[in-house]
């Protein structure tokens, strides 16, 4: 879904330097590399153009040209006339921060990479020295520098985990990160000590490629959600900037968005988008509200009807008196919605995070008695020696098999689920779909097809269905699409007037016949409500013909309802459809527990009301109106052909025309979830084994080395079993 | 063991240049559209070639 932009007569801010101006656009429509192609040619063509690139990944084109700054609005209908959506982007200091952040990351992993690459040769060399013929001098220099490259290279890369669990430690809490970081900071000071001593054994290679590691899971994690954040700020700019205003004198003038006033009268053109809440004053036409209901159907609004921010108007011009403004619209109230409920998830704490509240303490404390143990009793030894010995306890506990458990699962389970069309986007889904028990669905869109098709065809009058398929050539509305595709190749009708919010008119063979709103075309038709959208086509000769037309739901909705509902999840609906038609597809689905009329802030409550009774939720929804409740699930998925907000927001992306993605997700998250439990058994069996080596004194580093690939390999291998196990067992969504 | 003098710099010397080229390739912003970018190699060159060397171009 992509949504026009009102551009008609806005300047957008262009910044100029010298005589070159530059723009950042957001571009709607770009599918694939062609479009890239085609905007860049079409626009370098230009005369004035100096650059135009196009950004696939985010979907932004930046464009610099010389002359006047208000030839932007040119460039923007050239990409308008080519299919093309664009609109101003200003980024913004939060996306501005975003991708220092990710630079700051990248680099880190840059330098970590460089040196755990070096001292792991160097450490090599000092190992296989110890069996060869290597001089106190030789290993000496070699330990010198490794110190050289790892410790600057430790307190550089290492700083993400270091505040992190600075800043865990001072609010109170434990997370992975504080393991990490003593493991990582003992085992370095340690190396240095020894390195200053002229001892044998140094750590520098464990320390430095633990960071290696870990930066490069945290970096991928970043990546994933700095996505999402630009898409939000995408939806952002859809808000129109400058409308038009309907002075007391009955002039038009143009005005920034913010000057508008609540009583103001202001005028939108068809196609242009609504920039307030509101109540139309003068005007009949239809807007399409899906951002706001999901539903595909334009509604029909005429003088003293409420409308919404957000919504478009298809039909003709209207004028509208402002009730709600800026912050007070509910596209606003969507957006705050949604950042209120993304706030929620991301306090949950994953199952890592949990065991380390238990492991740090237990750890921490073995230390502890090793060095008391060393030092005091029973063993009496000098108080370096213990020192060393509970040092010895710290690197060997350190959580690098317990790190790599569960980014290791969540990597092949994200390779397994991205072959079936299934892209997974955040980094704790698994683990919060593995603990869902309540399934919400949205229903435009999400359960069914998401356009009307017409209902019993075959019963319609051939010759109804011949005129009004003639009729309906000459609109782009939904319905007549509709009712085109039903009718199949019928010459389109000339003469046909559209009459925006009514319906289509035409004079045939000297007849008036019309197709449209009941109470337009057949008002003294009986109404019939069965949660139908309908058309009626009656005129001069022509008796009232009745053609309704319903959402399609999607082929397996049925199957998967039903399979879900085997496995023991509740099922629930959510819309916000009329209930005549909500209860139609629940009743066809076989779901008993739905809701209609229910606006973005209800679903979230709904939503909400359910958490509190205990249950843990995925929503399943596609629309902008769906946004909020699918950040506020406790995980979410959207399918593919979603909006941006939403495709953002859900957890949990999936392809194709069916839902079996949604249990075959769920199969998928349990599995995992089992591997991560493996996983981590695993890396404490590991740790349960060399801890009593390292409190009596027994490590050395070559132990430690090897201790620590053969755990990380150990828990790699357990999670690559998800890519194997239970292939070809999908059988059960039949 | 002298060797080392030599062979300890220079290895360490051409990572670095590796370290370097992977900073620099991430500051003029290489890694910004990794899906766009891999297909602009597959563009058609629009720009005339010099006059020494003319192309054949359909009209």
């Amino acid at each position: 879904m992509s949504i026009a932009a009102d551009h008609s007569g806005v300047v957008p801010r262009v910044e100029t330097e010298g005589d070159v101006n530059r723009l950042m656009l957001a571009v709607d429509g770009i599918h694939c590399a062609a479009c890239v192609q085609r905007i860049e040619r079409a626009l370098t063509a230009e005369p004035d153009v100096v650059g135009a690139r196009v950004n696939f990944t985010t979907r932004r084109l930046s464009l610099a040209w010389r002359g006047a700054p208000a030839r932007a609005t040119d460039f923007i209908d050239r990409l308008d006339d080519m299919g093309f959506t664009a609109r101003p982007f200003d980024a913004g200091k939060l996306a501005a921060a975003d991708a220092a952040n990710d630079r700051r990351l990248m680099r880190a992993m840059a330098v970590a990479g460089f040196a755990a690459g070096n001292v792991m040769w160097l450490a090599i060399s000092v190992w296989a020295g110890v069996f060869a013929d290597m001089g106190p001098a030789t290993r000496g220099l070699l330990n010198w520098v490794q110190a050289l490259i790892a410790l600057p290279a430790v307190v550089y890369a290492g700083m993400p985990f270091y505040s992190s669990a600075w800043h865990a430690v001072r609010s109170g809490r434990v997370n992975m990160d504080v393991p990490i970081t003593v493991g990582v900071s003992l085992a370095a000071v340690m190396s240095l000590v020894q390195a200053i001593i002229g001892a044998e054994e140094v750590y520098f290679d464990a320390a430095i490629s633990l960071v290696f590691l870990l930066l490069v899971g945290r970096f991928l994690d970043q990546r994933a959600r700095g996505r999402a954040r630009a898409a939000a700020t995408h939806l952002l700019s859809l808000a129109v900037t400058e409308v038009t205003r309907v002075t007391a004198d009955g002039r038009t003038e143009f005005v920034p968005i913010e000057a508008v006033r609540p009583g103001d009268h202001l005028l939108v053109a068809a196609g242009a988008k609504l920039p307030v809440d509101g109540i139309v004053y003068a005007g009949r036409s239809a807007l399409d509200t899906s951002t706001l209901t999901g539903e595909s159907v334009p509604a029909t609004v005429g003088v003293g009807d409420q409308v919404f921010a957000g919504t478009i108007n298809t039909g003709g011009a209207l004028t509208i008196e402002a009730k709600a403004v800026g912050p007070d619209t509910v596209l606003a109230e969507i957006v705050r919605c949604m950042e209120a409920a993304e706030q929620g998830r991301a306090r949950y704490v994953v199952l890592a995070d949990r065991l380390a509240k238990l492991y740090v303490p237990v750890v921490h404390g073995l230390a502890l008695i090793t060095f008391l143990g060393w030092w005091l009793w029973p063993m009496h030894a000098d108080w370096t020696v213990a020192l060393l010995n509970a040092v010895a306890v710290l690197i060997i506990t350190c959580p690098c098999a317990l790190a790599i458990a569960v980014p290791a699962v969540q990597v092949t389970a994200s390779g397994r689920l991205f072959k079936r069309g299934i892209l997974l986007k955040s980094a704790t889904a698994l683990e919060r779909l593995a603990e869902v028990d309540t399934i919400v669905f949205d229903k435009t869109g999400t359960l069914t097809e998401g356009r009307p098709e017409l209902v019993d065809a075959a019963k319609v009058p051939a010759a109804a269905l011949t005129l009004a398929s003639g009729l309906a050539a000459a609109s782009r509305h939904p319905l007549c699409l509709a009712l085109r595709r039903a009718a199949g190749d019928v010459p389109a009708l000339t003469g046909v007037v559209e009459l925006p919010g009514d319906g289509l008119e035409a004079t045939v063979d000297g007849r008036l016949v019309r197709l449209g709103r009941r109470d337009f075309a057949a008002p003294t038709a009986p109404e019939i409500d069965d949660g139908c959208a309908e058309m009626w086509l009656a005129g001069e000769g022509q008796a009232p013909v009745r053609l309704a037309f319903r959402d399609a739901p999607r082929t397996d909705a049925a199957s998967v309802v039903a399979a879900v509902k085997r496995r023991g999840y509740r099922v629930a609906l959510l819309s916000g459809d009329r209930p005549a038609a909500v209860a139609a597809l629940a009743d066809q689905l076989g779901i008993t527990e739905w809701r209609a009329a229910q606006r973005p802030a209800d679903k979230v409550a709904a939503i909400e009301a359910l958490k509190a009774e205990g249950a843990r939720v995925l929503m399943v929804g596609d629309g902008i109106n769906d946004a909020p409740s699918l950040a506020a699930a406790h995980a979410s998925m959207a399918p593919s052909a979603a909006a941006d907000i939403s495709r953002t927001t859900a957890d949990v992306i999936f392809q194709g025309a069916g839902l079996d993605a949604v249990p075959a997700t769920l199969d998928v998250s349990h599995r995992a979830q089992r591997l991560v439990v493996q996983n981590l058994v695993i890396s404490l069996l590991y740790n349960a084994t060399l801890v009593p080596l390292a409190v009596i004194g027994l490590v050395t580093p070559l132990i430690a080395a090897v201790a620590m690939s053969v755990s990380s390999l150990t828990v790699i291998l357990n999670a690559l079993r998800l890519g194997r196990a239970g292939k070809g067992t999908q059988t059960w969504t039949s | 063991m002298d060797i080392l003098i030599f062979l300890l710099p220079t290895a360490l010397l051409m990572g670095l240049v590796g370290l370097a080229a992977f900073l620099w390739a991430m500051k003029t912003g290489q890694f910004d559209d990794l899906e766009g970018d891999a297909a602009r190699i597959l563009y058609d060159d629009e720009t005339p070639a010099p006059v020494d060397a003319p192309r054949g171009k359909k009209a």
